[in-house]
């Protein structure tokens, strides 16, 4: 019996750890591996990397990827990368109101019907660059360039994924592959073509804090942006997760020693 | 519940309410004053464990749905809104999604459990149906929120499911058109599954209440499968199992709570994050982890109403387990061989949920050499698994040699002719 027992505790306990392993077998290159700030259950995000990253974003990504389910003011709320406690309101941020203002955002009808353009307000949604994804297919090759809010999320291999993705573009093609007009091969894709050119190059930005803008230190900036885009939360989560955690081991704790008095005068 | 009433109004209200309800009777009768075998281990909990996963799943789902909109243009934005923007939106969510998933590794230990101690034999056989009914509403609960979100395998997972019905010869199109509310899964079918996702947590707690009833007239099966004999086998249920139960609840609230805040999309596909898109197909559509047996068995026949006959079969099988074991003995722990044809039925089970995962042409680790892939290894353990129930147990029942059982539940805890002074005498009141 007790075999059976640590064969039954063994066996759910691998099948709640090895299915996602098995599901995340995909074809093509395993993401290189990189130790991001934010990884493990202490891990927070290096706000200069997010505000490097979002510079990527702003400059180079979001010309052709749209990011719909964040607003801007989510850059200024806590745990953003412009956040600050004199500002708790990112309403009030200024960075991230200069930020709004330099978006420019169809607004409307106005009281004659007649739709308008204002700069951006912390309140609005980052603007998508295409009207409609028949205009980004068009704009593209016929690939819609995906979304941006949860990337990181609907990839496997996340952060790591889209960093490998960035600087993957170096890879001799194999002969079985074939890269028709307007592709790219790269490993870390899968199937190993993709309709995106290679985008980041040595000193293609410039970093306000005087980091050196190498395609690496973009590379992994950029994917450490969109780990936060896909999930703002995370810190909040992680930090009550511990408090959740102690509180939960205190109280299995008492209750063993209550279970043992309870059971003390009882043979079982 | 069984036996007579052993509850005395103390005080004039109580007394007055007895009366008339006799609800706070009913709660002392069953959950404080009700007689537990004393020899109830640990896989005894998960009765309690699943209670408040419903429970879970109830509350946090009601506050879910204030915030979810079952539409097709803004479902997944919704949900997206509900991680982002709703308080602690993204802790109710991730609860939600990984309590399914909890939900269902506690109904499987349950379950087995249940099939290893042979507490589906009578006079508990009513009580092992209701539990498949919660199991199969469990599946249907499941599956139909997992479209909720409306990501790709959302979508996928609903179109394959549906499509599932099509296999019916002659009804199989009016009813799968019936299902979706039009010629595709769309806006009327992810509304009716959201109205769906709603009403099943109902009745599954309404048939738990009925498992429960039917659990407290025959009482507790135990570790020996013996019946209660004596005063003596028993213990009041408060304090020894509240107390344990409750011990064994916040251990799981631990595995839950690390999923929650440390590993939330560990037990998810990362394709649900990309939104429904009817012109994309995923590379490989897979249900969740825990239908991935299912799948396996569905994959196993080449032919789809084989198949889809052949995966409900699979479930349909338990609810005429209590007439296929023809076994005297309730308790794998006195059966000599009906213990390892258990034990390879549960490796069975997590091979199938293994092929499940898998794509059916990909080679078997260590066995590929010999030319097995997942298909081949799916439709063994599909075998077995419909072996063990329709062959081996009704077989084993007239061939196996039971051990050596002890005479009661108190000899097996106290040893032969002992008898446990402190408990006959002081709690069992």
């Amino acid at each position: 019996m007790k075999m059976i027992q640590r064969l039954l505790a063994a066996a759910a306990g691998a099948l709640a750890l090895a299915t996602p392993a098995a599901l995340a077998a995909e074809a093509g290159h395993h993401p290189a591996d990189y130790d991001f700030s934010f990884e493990g259950p202490f891990g927070t995000f290096d706000r200069a990397q997010l505000q490097r990253g979002f510079l990527v974003y702003q400059q180079v990504c979001s010309a052709c990827h749209s990011m719909n389910q964040l607003h801007i003011r989510n850059l200024g709320e806590e745990g953003g990368p412009f956040y600050s406690e004199e500002y708790p309101n990112p309403n009030d941020n200024p960075v991230v109101r200069a930020i709004a203002a330099d978006y420019i955002v169809e607004d409307g009808p106005d009281e004659y019907g007649d739709m308008f353009e204002r700069p951006g307000r912390p309140a609005d949604r980052f603007p998508n660059p295409y009207a409609n994804p028949q205009m980004a297919a068009a704009a593209n090759g016929g690939a819609v360039p995906p979304d941006f809010s949860v990337i990181v999320k609907a990839r496997h291999g996340g952060a790591e994924y889209i960093r490998s993705l960035m600087l993957g573009y170096d890879y001799e093609v194999p002969e079985d592959v074939r890269i028709g007009p307007g592709q790219y091969y790269n490993p870390y894709m899968s199937g190993g073509v993709i309709a995106m050119p290679p985008q980041l190059q040595d000193g293609l930005v410039e970093y306000a804090d005087g980091t050196e803008a190498t395609k690496e230190q973009m590379a992994t900036d950029v994917a450490a942006f969109l780990a936060w885009a896909s999930e703002p939360h995370m810190e909040v989560r992680k930090k009550m997760g511990l408090m959740v955690m102690i509180y939960l081991l205190v109280l299995a704790g008492l209750l063993y020693a209550a279970y043992r008095q309870v059971w003390s005068n009882v043979k079982h | 519940m069984s036996g007579p009433s052993t509850y005395e109004p103390k005080t004039g209200v109580e007394r007055w309410l007895d009366q008339r309800l006799p609800i706070v009777r009913l709660g002392w009768d069953s959950f404080v004053d009700f007689p537990t075998p004393r020899n109830l281990n640990y896989w005894y909990t998960f009765g309690g464990i699943l209670t408040v996963c419903l429970m879970i799943q109830i509350v946090t789902g009601i506050v879910l749905a204030m915030h979810y909109v079952p539409h097709i243009d803004y479902a997944f934005a919704s949900v997206e809104r509900i991680d982002r923007d709703v308080n602690f939106g993204w802790l109710l969510r991730n609860i939600h999604a990984n309590g399914a998933s909890m939900f269902f590794l506690a109904v499987y230990l349950h379950m087995l459990r249940g099939l290893y101690y042979g507490s589906y034999k009578a006079p508990r056989e009513l009580l092992w149906i209701l539990g498949v009914v919660i199991y199969l509403l469990m599946m249907a609960a499941a599956f139909l929120g997992y479209v909720l979100p409306w990501g790709q395998m959302s979508y996928w997972g609903a179109m394959v499911i549906t499509n599932l019905f099509g296999a019916l010869p002659l009804i199989g199109t009016p009813i799968t058109e019936w299902l979706w509310g039009g010629f595709s899964v769309g806006n009327a079918t992810l509304n009716r599954f959201f109205s769906l996702h709603y009403l099943i947590p109902f009745l599954i707690a309404g048939i738990v209440g009925l498992h429960v009833w039917a659990l407290h007239v025959p009482g507790n099966n135990n570790p020996t499968g013996l019946s209660i004999k004596t005063k003596a086998d028993t213990l009041p249920f408060h304090p020894y199992y509240t107390v344990k139960d409750g011990f064994a609840i916040i251990v799981f609230m631990i595995i839950f709570a690390f999923f929650v805040f440390y590993w939330p999309d560990a037990l998810g596909h990362a394709d649900n994050y990309i939104e429904a898109n009817a012109l994309v197909t995923p590379a490989h559509i897979v249900p969740e982890w825990y239908l991935l047996p299912f799948y396996a068995i569905l994959r196993a026949v080449p032919d789809k109403l084989g198949g889809v006959i052949l995966m409900f079969g699979a479930i349909g099988v338990l609810f005429i387990l209590p007439w296929l074991d023809t076994s005297k003995v309730r308790s794998m722990r006195y059966r000599p061989l009906g213990r390892w044809f258990f034990v390879f039925f549960v490796i069975a089970c997590l091979g199938l949920g293994w092929c499940g995962a898998e794509l059916p042409d990909n080679k078997v680790p260590v066995l590929g050499a010999i030319g097995l892939n997942f298909l081949w290894l799916g439709r063994i353990l599909t075998l077995y698994y419909f072996a063990y129930f329709l062959v081996i147990l009704p077989l084993l029942g007239f061939i196996e040699k039971p051990t050596q059982r002890p005479a009661s539940i108190e000899e097996s805890v106290l040893g032969k002719g002992k008898s446990d002074a402190s408990a006959s005498a002081a709690p069992a009141e």
